[in-house]
């Protein structure tokens, strides 16, 4: 019987049954998902690694050895790997391996909207792309066969719609891989890149590609679906499944394999239809490699590089084009709503990084911020995050502020597993070059954003082994901080305090602000909502400014507490100048009473 | 066959996901394709949730167009509001009573809207609009959490799918603690409807 399987979960049950016994991932969306799957399947090793370069060299350890190894990350994390998706590809491997970049189309959870096909290419590395969760997991096997067959890593390209759509997958059993090699290869002039042997291994890398395209031509997941040759449509991944919906009779050739295509396949398709288009997200990617085979295509002139496809947008612009008639156009109703408050994503009711935010909004501090649950603190009402770029940049940027001459004392802010991420190396440097960026780590004990994973700082791997949990103080020290303060992040008062101190100090200085994420089990146990005493109670509004969801505003102004949504955070309470929001102390002794 | 087609929505932390896990299964459990889409990660923070799920013979795009949805399952009014366009004319809408105001209300100075707009919204769209205290039933089952399964009781009614496909596949989805909570959560949404 099939099983709905989102891509996510059928990537790691084919990595599972296409014999993969190493994997190595940090957490992304929309990709984390994939190791979490697979890490509970038996006779596997799944690890979270620091980032997503350490991962990837993890994973080309195990090929190296000759198992089957796989790494995934989301796009950007890519680009943290990239050095060493290049020398994987210049050196080639034992085993397969399998690298699964999930890209995401319209941003739903990243800073930019890169394309990773260009990746493949630029690598000389194959890419393959799933239309569904069975293709999915049938790839993986597919690519590990090509990475063995052709001595190359190869790229399992998804995108967000791939990965969270759940689709129907006929399971199977586990084939094993490749045992590890009785020695670890010792070929010179294969694995160790110094120039001399990087420079014959660039021929052969180039030599792989053309076989590869003559690959291409008869991979079974390269396929035409002949209807009607007036209109004939290329395409691949999710944008295959929008093709089928809103052209149903036209002619398609869906590519499994995006890098490199097929030459002789693609140029019989379109010479056969009277217009030929592609049809994919993001960039004009196989379109331009058409285009480089001397065929005319059209693609990106009709629909947009910009965001995700979904049915309707792509039969508009179908209708824009002539392609389909303007009857074809589903009309809808759009009644008018008037404006609507957004709902953006927030910190949750009790989150440690809350108080925080509102200790730096009353000091005004300029703030270099990182990626994580605490970027929200950007957001209304608490806009307390002045630069996000990509992980690990704060320590770097703030660094580079002070030593620009920026009058004002520049703050960088991570969460812990960022720190590990990307932190380190930027905070010894500030060390190293007599910085004086006061660094902030906002310690909530989990990698909390991408669905509470556990990191160095949760003494507990992927697999549920114990391990060296890593403490914060010591390792600051190591990396050149001579003054470490650690402060509870729901006591405002301390936090204020620590970060004064740190302002007077004219040299780099480093601050934990350490308090469990709220949706943590053991925090779930301490729940106590608080109450507002409404006597007490003026409506100044002051405690709607710590933006917390279970503060709700009252038709008469006044503030009360969703008892369902409040954990008994305290931030609030000490925030109200009229102690009107009662202690945890105050509502068990009431409840006592 | 034309396909089903479902729109969940509602607030990060209320259930949706489950929601759509168990009607896609439902549709795979009366033996059609089902298909289910949604976005995980920061929609988890609190923010405005929307999963696609479809059902048909054959089943293609994962995602359905705005104002092609046959029903609209919403958890929260405002969030109902947000979504409506996507409902086809004269579709099937059923909306959890529940107003979660976000916090640009507190904060912000914005407007949670009138019961009368979003009435007026819905009207004109369909007439086929269902109100279901969801959240009081839910809290009289035995806890709020199980607010997504009495919606999904009341949605079970309106559909012609064996009422033991939706028993199996609420149990193969909630943990084995709470089945019992969670099948009569269902039992008192469906009683809702019927
Ligand atoms: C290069 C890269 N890899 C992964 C991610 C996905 N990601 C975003 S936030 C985050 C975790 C942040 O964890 P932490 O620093 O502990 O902060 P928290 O969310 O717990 O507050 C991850 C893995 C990313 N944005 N960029
Ligand atoms: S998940 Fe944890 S860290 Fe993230 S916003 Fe919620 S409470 Fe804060
Ligand atoms: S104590 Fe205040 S700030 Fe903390 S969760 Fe409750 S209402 Fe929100």
């Amino acid at each position: 019987m099939k099983k709905l399987l989102s891509g996510n979960e059928a990537i790691a049950r084919g990595a599972w049954e296409y014999g993969v016994a190493v994997a190595s991932a940090y957490p992304g969306t929309p990709s984390t998902e994939i190791l979490e799957e697979f890490a509970r399947y038996p006779n596997v090793y799944a690890e979270w690694a620091t980032n997503e370069k350490v991962a990837l060299d993890v994973a080309i350890g195990a090929a190296y050895a000759g198992r089957r190894a796989m790494s995934t990350m989301k796009h950007v994390g890519l680009n943290v790997a990239a050095d060493a998706f290049f020398y994987a590809s210049m050196t080639g491997i034992e085993g397969g391996l399998l690298v699964v970049s999930a890209d995401d189309p319209a941003m739903h959870s990243s800073q930019n909207e890169q394309d990773n096909r260009n990746f493949g290419k630029f690598a000389r590395v194959p890419v393959v792309e799933p239309v569904d969760s069975q293709e999915a997991k049938d790839l993986v096997g597919a690519a590990l066969d090509i990475s063995e067959q052709f001595d190359t890593p190869v790229m399992l390209r998804i995108t967000t719609r791939i990965a969270h759509s759940s689709t129907p997958v006929e399971l199977g059993e586990r084939k094993e891989g490749p045992p590890p090699l009785p020695t670890y290869p010792r070929k010179f002039e294969k694995y160790v890149m110094l120039p001399v042997n990087a420079r014959k291994r660039h021929p052969v890398i180039e030599e792989r590609i053309r076989k590869l395209t003559v690959f291409a031509e008869t991979f079974p997941f390269n396929r035409v679906e002949w209807g009607d040759r007036s209109l004939g449509i290329i395409t691949c991944g999710v944008a295959y499944q929008y093709a089928k919906e809103v052209f149903p009779t036209a002619s398609i050739l869906k590519l499994g394999m995006t890098y490199p295509i097929p030459p002789q396949m693609v140029r019989e398709f379109v010479g056969q239809v009277e217009r030929a288009i592609v049809l994919e997200e993001l960039d004009p990617f196989v379109e331009n490699e058409i285009k480089l085979l001397g065929l005319w295509v059209e693609g990106k002139s009709i629909f947009s590089g910009i965001g995700e496809m979904d049915p309707r947008t792509v039969r508009e612009q179908a209708i824009a084009a002539g392609l389909l008639p303007a009857s074809a156009r589903k009309t809808y109703i759009v009644p008018d709503v008037g404006s609507l408050p957004g709902r953006p994503p927030v910190l949750c009711p009790g989150c440690p990084h809350r108080g925080f935010y509102v200790i730096t909004r009353k000091l005004k501090l300029p703030i270099n911020g990182d990626i994580g649950c605490y970027t929200l603190g950007a957001l209304p009402p608490l806009n307390s995050t002045d630069t996000c770029g990509c992980m690990g940049a704060s320590i770097g940027v703030a660094h580079g502020a002070d030593k620009a001459g920026s009058p004002e004392r520049n703050i960088a802010v991570l969460g812990d597993s960022t720190f590990f991420h990307t932190g380190m190396p930027a905070l010894l440097n500030v060390a190293y070059n007599n910085g004086k960026t006061i660094t902030v780590v906002l310690d909530n004990r989990v990698t909390a954003m991408t669905g509470h994973q556990d990191n160095p700082g949760t003494g507990r791997t992927l697999q549920g082994q114990e391990s060296k949990q890593i403490e914060f103080e010591p390792l600051l020290r190591a990396l050149g901080m001579d003054h470490v303060q650690t402060v509870n992040a729901f006591d405002l008062r301390e936090v204020e305090r620590a970060l004064r101190e740190a302002l007077k100090r004219d040299e780099a200085s480093a601050l934990v602000v350490r308090g469990e994420c709220a949706l943590l089990p053991e925090a779930r146990k301490q729940y106590v909502p608080l109450r507002v005493d409404d006597e007490r109670c003026n409506g100044c509004g002051l405690c709607f400014r710590v933006g917390c969801p279970a503060i709700v505003k009252r038709p008469d102004g006044k503030a009360s507490i969703d008892a369902l949504l409040c954990t008994g955070c305290e931030v609030c309470a000490q925030v109200c100048a009229r102690k009107a929001i009662l202690f945890r102390s105050q509502v068990q002794e009431t409840a006592d009473a | 066959m034309k396909t089903v087609d479902f729109i969940v929505v509602g607030v990060g932390g209320q259930g949706t996901l489950l929601a759509s896990d168990v009607i896609a299964q439902v549709g795979l459990g009366a033996g059609l394709e089902a298909k289910k889409s949604e976005v995980h990660g920061m929609a988890q923070r609190g923010g405005s949730v929307i999963s696609h799920v479809r059902w048909g013979e054959r089943v293609y795009s994962p995602l359905i167009g705005k104002g092609e949805a046959d029903f609209l399952l919403a958890f929260e009014k405002l969030e109902a509001l947000r979504y409506v366009d996507w409902l086809k004319p004269g579709g099937v809408a059923l909306v959890n009573e529940q107003a979660i105001p976000p916090v640009a209300v507190s904060s912000g100075g914005a407007e949670y809207p009138s019961d009368e707009r979003f009435l007026a919204a819905f009207k004109a769209v369909t007439d086929k609009v269902y109100l279901i205290p969801s959240l009081k039933v839910a809290q009289e089952v035995g806890s709020a959490r199980v607010n997504n399964v009495v919606m999904l009781g009341a949605l079970s009614a309106l559909l012609d799918v064996d009422e033991a496909v939706w028993r199996a596949a609420i149990e193969e989805r909630v943990p084995p603690k709470f089945v019992e909570m969670n099948l009569r959560a269902f039992e008192r949404g469906r009683a809702l409807v019927k």
